[in-house]
């Protein structure tokens, strides 16, 4: 691994990478009816929030902002694990996974 | 010149893998497509030199988090015939939508300097030793409380999936 590998990218590539895989994620949670399908976009959400803090970390040279990320993964783990047994209870009840049934809590 | 090469190849994957994410009619191929997605952004923490958490991404996202999300593709049956459709309009308003925060986010990003962040040399703050040093002192409390999260995780996911005994 060359000494220099970080300097040959400059780290507003990072940035705009993580920007188009945050927006890909959002249209994704527009444009999916699947509740299953919203949560991993929202997965890719948080990766790409994820990725923003690991650079951020790497060209800073301090180790906070990894720390960071991976309390981020912890939540995520948890938050994937209630979503999902959220998405089962629901299923079982109503036999489908499209959010524009769960319309009762809608003004 | 070669860290450039595999950084626009993998951004390249991700950025499509995620798009497939999106697109595909499937359930399952989207699962597979966001596996691939996590795979290409653990590829970019190795280049930044985080190795820990490439690691740590690859066992808990692509190990744990995407086998959950597969069992459960595969408990509700989903497959293209369940899909619900949404009608065009929708989904052009929504790519729309998102291509504009996208516009807006990039726009706003050209107006920021990066002063302080010049890139360094050669960075070793991603390595399992300095990471864990920062864990293990500064932020032990909040590592610890984690394990309290993840009992109420865990109790609330057995709580909800269980079945109603009336």
């Amino acid at each position: 691994m060359e000494t220099n590998m970080l300097q040959a990218n400059p780290q507003n590539w990072y940035l705009v990478l993580s920007t188009i895989l945050f927006s890909i994620g959002v249209m994704g949670v527009l444009m999916r009816r699947n509740a299953l399908i919203i949560l991993m976009c929202i997965e890719l959400m948080l990766n790409s929030v994820n990725l923003l803090l690991v650079s951020f970390s790497a060209y800073a040279g301090n180790s906070e902002g990894q720390v960071f990320v991976f309390f981020i993964m912890v939540v995520a783990a948890a938050e994937v694990a209630v979503g999902l047994a959220l998405l089962v209870s629901i299923y079982r009840n109503l036999a489908t996974t499209d959010i524009d049934v769960l319309s009762k809590l809608k003004w | 010149m070669n860290s450039q090469i595999i950084f626009f190849i993998l951004a390249a994957l991700s950025i499509m893998s995620a798009l497939f994410v999106v697109f595909s009619k499937n359930p399952i191929y989207s699962v597979i497509w966001l596996i691939v997605c996590f795979f290409t952004i653990a590829g970019h923490y190795i280049m930044l030199n985080a190795q820990f958490l490439a690691i740590v991404h690859i066992i808990v996202y692509a190990g744990a988090i995407m086998v959950l999300m597969l069992f459960t593709v595969m408990l509700l049956n989903l497959n293209k015939a369940t899909e619900p459709h949404k009608p065009l309009l929708y989904k052009v308003a929504a790519m729309v939508s998102g291509g504009l925060m996208l516009l807006v986010l990039l726009a706003s990003m050209r107006s920021t300097e990066l002063g302080p962040y010049a890139a360094p040399a050669y960075s070793e703050s991603g390595f399992v030793q300095n990471v864990g040093m920062v864990l293990f002192t500064e932020f032990l409390l909040p590592f610890e409380m984690t394990s309290v999260l993840f009992i109420a995780a865990m109790i609330g996911a057995v709580v909800l999936a269980k079945k109603e005994i009336h």
